[in-house]
C-alpha cells in the first residue's frame, strides 16, 4: 500500500518537475524576447516623436482647409484596433485587453480590427463585426503591415463607415506592471498654439500632400503603439512564468515532505513486521 | 558652406541626428536639394535616393518613402524605411524583387497589384542604391 503511493508520490515530482523545466525556459525566452522589444520600442521613439510635432505643424499650415481627417464629427460608429497576443500563458495579458474592450463598448455601435492571433480568435466568437481578418499575427506584423492598416483606416475614416478610430492596446509601464489603455487614432487631435507652419511651402496639392502622410502618421503611431503591446507581451509573460516557477517550487517541496514521510511510515512498518516475527518465533 | 540641423528618423532608430550641408531627396513631384536657410517646406517623400552631404562627403541612401518638413531652418526627414548604401543587403532585396515579380504575375485584385508595385519599386530602389556605391 505504501509503496504504492511512495511510487505514486514519485511520478508526481518528476511530472511537476518537468512542467517546471518549461515554465523555466519560457520566462527565460520572455526575458530575452523582452529586451528585443524594449530595444524597438525605444528606436521608434524618436520617430513617434517626430512625427508627431510634423503632423500638428502641417495641420495648423493647411488650416484653410481642414482636412477630414482633423474634423470631429458626431460620433456614431467606432472602430477599435485591439492589439492582443499571439498566444497564452501571459496571465492576464489578453483577457484583462478585452475585459477593458468590452467595458468601452457595450452599448455602442463599433467594429473591430483584431491584431494578433487571440485577438482575432475572441472577436471573431464573439461575432463582432471585423473590418479585416488580415493581420491575425502579431509577431510577424512590420511596418509594412502598419502601412496597409493605416491606409485601410483611413479610408474607412474618409468614408464615413465610422466617425472615430481608438486603438486599444497594453502600455507597458515597467517590468512587473502592463495595464491596458485606449488611446484615440482619427480624428487627429491637433495641439494648440502652433501655428508656425503656417505660410510654409507646400510641394504639389496641399490636400493630395495630407492624404499621403496622415496614413503615414497612422501607421507610424500603430507601429511604436505594436511594438509597446509586445513589450507588454513578454514583460506579462515573464511574470506569469515566474510566478509558475514559485509555484512548482512550492508543490514539489510538500510532495517531497510527503515522500519523505510516507518513506519513514514504509520503513517503520517493515521493521516492526520483522520484530513482531522474531518474537513469534 | 554652411550646414543646418537634419533629423533622419525611421521607425528602427535614427540613422542621422546633426548638422549637414546639402540633403537631395526624392518627392512626389521630383528630386528636390535642400541647403541650409531653406523656407519652411513639407512634402512627401516618393521610394528613391536620399543623398546626405556632411563635411564634404556625400552619402547615398535608399528611401522607401515618408515625408520631410523644414521649419525655422530645422530639417526633419520621416522616412519608412532608410538604409545607406552600404548597409543594403543586396542579396534581400534582390530575392524580394524576384518574389514580388511573382506577386505581380499572379495578382488579379487592384490591391494586390497596387501591394506588389510597392513592393517592386522599393526593392528596385535599394538595388540601383547599392549598385550605384560599387
Amino acid at each position: 500500500m505504501s509503496g504504492a503511493s511512495m511510487k505514486q508520490i514519485k511520478t508526481r515530482i518528476k511530472s511537476v518537475e518537468s512542467t517546471r523545466q518549461i515554465t523555466k525556459a519560457m520566462e527565460l525566452v520572455a526575458t530575452s524576447k523582452l529586451r528585443k522589444a524594449k530595444q524597438r520600442v525605444e528606436n521608434a521613439r524618436p520617430y513617434h516623436e517626430v512625427l508627431l510635432e510634423a503632423i500638428s505643424g502641417l495641420q495648423a499650415g493647411a488650416a484653410e482647409s481642414p482636412t477630414v481627417f482633423a474634423q470631429e464629427r458626431e460620433v456614431k460608429k467606432t472602430c477599435y484596433v485591439v492589439i492582443a497576443g499571439d498566444r497564452g500563458l501571459a496571465g492576464g495579458y489578453n483577457a484583462n485587453l478585452f475585459r477593458m474592450v468590452k467595458r468601452m463598448t457595450d452599448g455602442t455601435d463599433f467594429c473591430v480590427l483584431p491584431i494578433g492571433k487571440k485577438s482575432l480568435e475572441h472577436f471573431s466568437h464573439l461575432g463582432c463585426e471585423l473590418v479585416s481578418t488580415y493581420f491575425g499575427v502579431t509577431g510577424t506584423v512590420g511596418i509594412g503591415d502598419c502601412m496597409q492598416m493605416a491606409k485601410l483606416l483611413c479610408e474607412g475614416f474618409a468614408e464615413e463607415n465610422y466617425d472615430r478610430v481608438v486603438v486599444a492596446y497594453t502600455k507597458f509601464q515597467s517590468m512587473l506592471s502592463q495595464v491596458p489603455v485606449c488611446d484615440p487614432l482619427l480624428p487627429i487631435t491637433l495641439r494648440e498654439n502652433e501655428t508656425h507652419y503656417s505660410g510654409a511651402l507646400v510641394e504639389g496639392e496641399a490636400e493630395e500632400l495630407i492624404a499621403k502622410i496622415v496614413p503615414q502618421y497612422v501607421s507610424g503611431i500603430l507601429y511604436s503603439t505594436l511594438c509597446e503591446a509586445a513589450a507588454s507581451e513578454h514583460g506579462a509573460r515573464r511574470t506569469a512564468m515566474n510566478a509558475a516557477n514559485k509555484n512548482a517550487g512550492e508543490i514539489i517541496d510538500t510532495l517531497q515532505l510527503r515522500y519523505n514521510r510516507a518513506r519513514q511510515a514504509a520503513i517503520t512498518q517493515e521493521i516492526t513486521e520483522i520484530v513482531s516475527g522474531a518474537e513469534a518465533l | 558652406m554652411s550646414s543646418f540641423r537634419l533629423q533622419i528618423v525611421t521607425p528602427d532608430g535614427s540613422p542621422f541626428d546633426g548638422q549637414a550641408e546639402a540633403l537631395r531627396l526624392r518627392t512626389s513631384e521630383g528630386y528636390v536639394s535642400i541647403r541650409a536657410g531653406h523656407v519652411d517646406y513639407i512634402a512627401a517623400l516618393d521610394v528613391g535616393m536620399v543623398s546626405v552631404t556632411k563635411d564634404g562627403t556625400t552619402r547615398d541612401a535608399a528611401c522607401g518613402g515618408g515625408f520631410i518638413s523644414v521649419e525655422n531652418g530645422e530639417v526633419r526627414l520621416v522616412a519608412t524605411t532608410f538604409e545607406y548604401a552600404d548597409e543594403i543587403d543586396i542579396e534581400r532585396a534582390e530575392s524580394a524583387k524576384k518574389r514580388a515579380e511573382e506577386r505581380l504575375a499572379q495578382a488579379q485584385e487592384e490591391r494586390d497589384i497596387a501591394l506588389a508595385k510597392a513592393k517592386l519599386s522599393r526593392a528596385l530602389n535599394r538595388i540601383d542604391v547599392a549598385e550605384k556605391q560599387a
